[in-house]
């Protein structure tokens, strides 16, 4: 019989398990008396990112405000999966009202606790969808007034709960039901999107900040932060998607972590229209290691190598180190909540090429420091569309 | 307090003695008056514990109203014509959510093409969405209306509009006694939910509701409507004991009796109408006025009885179903089934074309002598029409030549010339 090995650290990340920090720096995740807002019996798909989101945000918010908190949520995912009735998984005073107007009914819940003068606090939550298009002038409105409503921007790019489709948070190539992988250039176009928190920070409001489900200290820390402004504060939040991004479900924490590391989806703090913090890249990766565990990138690696737009997407990430300065010492503080802070320059370690394009998912340190082995996500699946020319669609 | 004063001033003063507590608006024609001098009285103090909420769009404002509604406030907005369209989504979703908002509607046309002045295209769009509607005859029933509406909307949990005819109403002066806030406390508990969001109890508000109990759901707004009926009519009488004047209600006859024909309106035209009747009782014609208030819920049961014995009805509507004819005559036709009364529907005074008495009363001089058609749209310029459609035909002529050209080359296409179509 093979021993299995066990490990006492996790490898491969720089995150500390919590029984070596003090008190003050554990996460509230890890608190047996976290309220668990979104608790289980709820029906998201399997390593959904975004009910790892909401858990986490809204647990976090809770904490911080001694359980004074009013939900308001979007149409979409977490709406239908959370409150099929009679069922709710919410243990948190929820509304939801429609697809493109949480940032609305947020304020008239919060204009309705001023005018009683409660203290209760207003965390608004969505998916891109609901966010970045149907809901954006909605967003921009509670924006400009600066109403008391934390915005919770859960993005997985794309409307996953009608069947992935494209969405204007949805990334280039990416392929999606209305990007689909076919013709000369497969998956969603170049040069198109909303860069949602760019824009919130145009507003000047008091508080902005992107974060992932990969890293919850940093994630629990800024709505613990925004928590502590008065004023519309915004928090868009990376959450991936198994379902609409062909990803193993056991690999959110991972393709979420590694969307950081690239580049492509930099990690910062800004106030009142200033960047203050950035999240540095610790050890920078290629956006191939991003891009190949997901299935929605696999016209980009088979049946031939895209190498062309697999730069273009090196390039937007590059753009994205070079603006927020991300590989840098000292261009902005780095934020430091609940992790030691590695200073100097970022370490670097060698990230084996996958081999192969239906490859095994790999750790970021290396297949070799998997825990559990995986199901190749393509095993058993139907053939990647290509963008075979005369290929007739059988109805 | 009596006063010589604007309609949208006097509806403004009336919510404001209501005590909401969170406004949102956001303007258009003719609404703008009322959410001003709201925004004046709430930014000067005059009404303390209101949040006035100057929001983006019509959609956010009544977004706004649902979060506050459910949040435990008295809710209220204003709106009009295109605006209660932008909003239509979230107002369905109020009154699915049971919330008891209140919201002036400054009736207005619809575009395109594009119009600003008064008909009631914009309501009758929402009369299927689960709001109560109640139209306002003048500016002292507009402003009484709105307190009523209150107690109307949050003893049933519904939402309520109050129709008043823009411009017609809501910029003329007129004398209204303003319903003074002590009297209105008499008549209007505090706003006591049936649910709201409160992290002490938390609850579940939107969820979603499959098969298996959605059409319960539905049926319970539709009983709640139904109960309404009786509400609206003992929510007046208990206004008329504390205010003094009887206002609100379902319907409300003006010379009925023995009348063989009967002139049915909503909202401003009534004034008109029972003007034109005057003079036709002068003139010795058995014609009487029945005005409808609530025409949602449609009281049936008031129409059917109001007109006992009716030989003919003459339904004036400021608005239509195009293609169809008449909105409400819809409704009256189905309270008289049965009794033989007669149903004639005239569209009038669209896009803001005045209602005279001279042509009311050219309609009813054909009605007497049963001339009245089905539906009749009053002072329409059928040579404008004519020439309109003379022009247009013409200019038809050659695309019809060109389309017939494209399906020539098929003869499996074409209709063989015995008329029998090929099946396919």
């Amino acid at each position: 019989m093979a021993a299995t090995p066990v490990k006492f650290y996790q490898v491969g990340s720089f995150a500390v398990g919590n029984r070596l920090l003090e008190s003050g720096q554990l996460s509230v995740q890890s608190d047996p008396g976290r309220t668990n807002a979104l608790t289980s019996g709820h029906r998201a798909c399997q390593g959904c990112g975004e009910a790892l989101g909401a858990r986490y945000a809204l647990d976090a918010a809770m904490a911080v405000t001694g359980g004074r908190v009013i939900t308001v949520n979007a149409t979409g995912c977490l709406e239908v999966f959370s409150t099929p009735y009679p069922e709710t998984s919410w243990r948190v005073p929820w509304l939801h009202s429609l697809f493109g107007n949480a940032p609305a009914v947020a304020t008239g819940v919060q204009a309705a606790l001023r005018a009683k003068g409660s203290d209760v606090r207003v965390v608004a939550q969505g998916g891109d969808g609901g966010t970045v298009d149907i809901g954006f002038a909605c967003l921009s409105g509670m924006f400009e007034r600066n109403d008391d409503v934390l915005y919770i921007c859960y993005d997985n790019g794309g409307y996953m709960n009608t069947g992935v489709q494209r969405s204007g948070a949805t990334p280039p190539a990416a392929r999606t039901s209305t990007t689909q992988a076919v013709g000369e250039h497969p998956g969603n176009v170049f040069g198109q999107g909303k860069d949602a928190p760019r824009i919130a920070m145009a507003h000047e409001i008091p508080y902005v900040a992107t974060a992932t489900v990969a890293d919850l200290a940093d994630f629990e820390a800024k709505v613990a932060k925004a928590m502590t402004f008065r004023g519309a504060r915004y928090l868009h939040v990376m959450v991936p998607c198994p379902l609409g991004w062909g990803s193993a479900s056991s690999h959110t924490v991972r393709i979420a972590r590694l969307a950081a590391e690239s580049g492509l989806f930099p990690v910062f703090e800004a106030e009142h229209g200033e960047v203050t913090h950035v999240r540095r890249i610790r050890r920078q990766v290629p956006v191939e290691e991003y891009l190949r565990l997901q299935r929605r990138y696999a016209h980009l690696f088979s049946p031939v190598r895209d190498d062309v737009t697999i730069a273009r997407l090196q390039a937007a990430a590059d753009r994205n180190i070079a603006r927020y300065g991300l590989l840098e010492d000292t261009a902005v503080a780095e934020l430091s909540y609940g992790e030691p802070v590695v200073t100097g320059a970022a370490p670097t370690l060698d990230f084996p090429v996958p081999a192969r394009d239906h490859h095994v998912p790999s750790t970021s340190a290396g297949p070799g420091l998997d825990l559990h082995e995986r199901p190749d996500p393509l095993i058993g699946r139907p053939p990647l569309p290509g963008p075979t020319p005369g290929d007739q669609e059988t109805i | 307090m009596l006063s010589q004063i604007e309609g949208s001033k006097a509806v403004a003063k009336t919510v404001a003695a209501c005590r909401p507590e969170v406004i949102c608006a956001y303007p258009i024609s003719p609404q703008t008056h009322i959410v001003e001098e709201l925004s004046r009285i709430v930014k000067n103090g005059e009404l303390t514990g209101c949040e006035y909420v100057n929001v983006e769009s019509e959609f956010a404002a009544m977004s706004v109203a649902i979060g506050a509604s459910a949040t435990g406030a008295r809710a209220y907005t204003a709106t009009a014509s295109q605006g209660l369209l932008y909003m239509v989504e979230a107002i369905y979703n109020a009154s699915g959510m049971r919330l008891p908002i209140v919201m002036t509607v400054a009736n207005r046309a619809i575009g395109a093409p594009i119009n600003i002045w008064n008909d009631h295209t914009d309501t009758m769009s929402q009369r299927d969405s689960g709001w109560i509607q109640l139209y306002a005859e003048d500016n002292q029933e507009a402003a009484d209306l709105h307190v009523q509406a209150f107690r109307i909307a949050e003893e049933l949990s519904v939402p309520v509009m109050v129709c008043m005819d823009g411009f017609v109403l809501t910029h003329a002066v007129e004398r209204v006694d303003v319903p003074e806030e002590a009297d209105v406390a008499r008549f209007l508990p505090p706003f006591v939910p049936r649910q709201l969001l409160d992290p002490d109890q938390p609850i579940t508000m939107g969820a979603m509701v499959g098969p298996e109990a959605f059409t319960e759901v539905r049926y319970l707004a539709h009983q709640s409507q139904l109960d309404a009926v009786d509400v609206i009519e003992r929510v007046s009488a208990e206004f008329a004991s504390v205010f003094g004047r009887h206002t609100g209600g379902l319907v409300r006859g003006y010379r009925l009796e023995g009348a063989g024909t009967v002139v049915i309106a909503l909202g401003s035209v009534l004034g008109t109408l029972k003007d034109a009747v005057d003079a036709e009782r002068e003139q010795g014609h058995a014609v009487g006025v029945l005005g409808i208030t609530s025409f949602r819920p449609f009281p049936y049961d008031a129409v059917r009885a109001a007109l006992a014995g009716v030989a003919q009805v003459v339904m004036v509507e400021r608005a239509f179903a195009v293609g169809v004819g008449g909105i409400v005559a819809q409704d009256v036709r189905t309270a008289v089934e049965g009794t033989g009364t007669r149903v004639h529907t005239v569209v009038a005074g669209l896009g803001g074309r005045p209602i005279t008495q001279a042509s009311l009363r050219g309609v009813l001089a054909e009605a007497y002598a049963g001339e009245l058609g089905r539906l009749t749209f009053l002072d329409l310029d059928r040579a404008v029409v004519a020439a309109e459609l003379a022009r247009e035909h013409a200019a038809e002529a050659p695309r019809a030549a060109a389309r017939t050209a494209v399906r020539s080359p098929d003869a499996a296409d074409t209709v063989p010339a015995g008329g029998a179509v090929p099946v396919r």
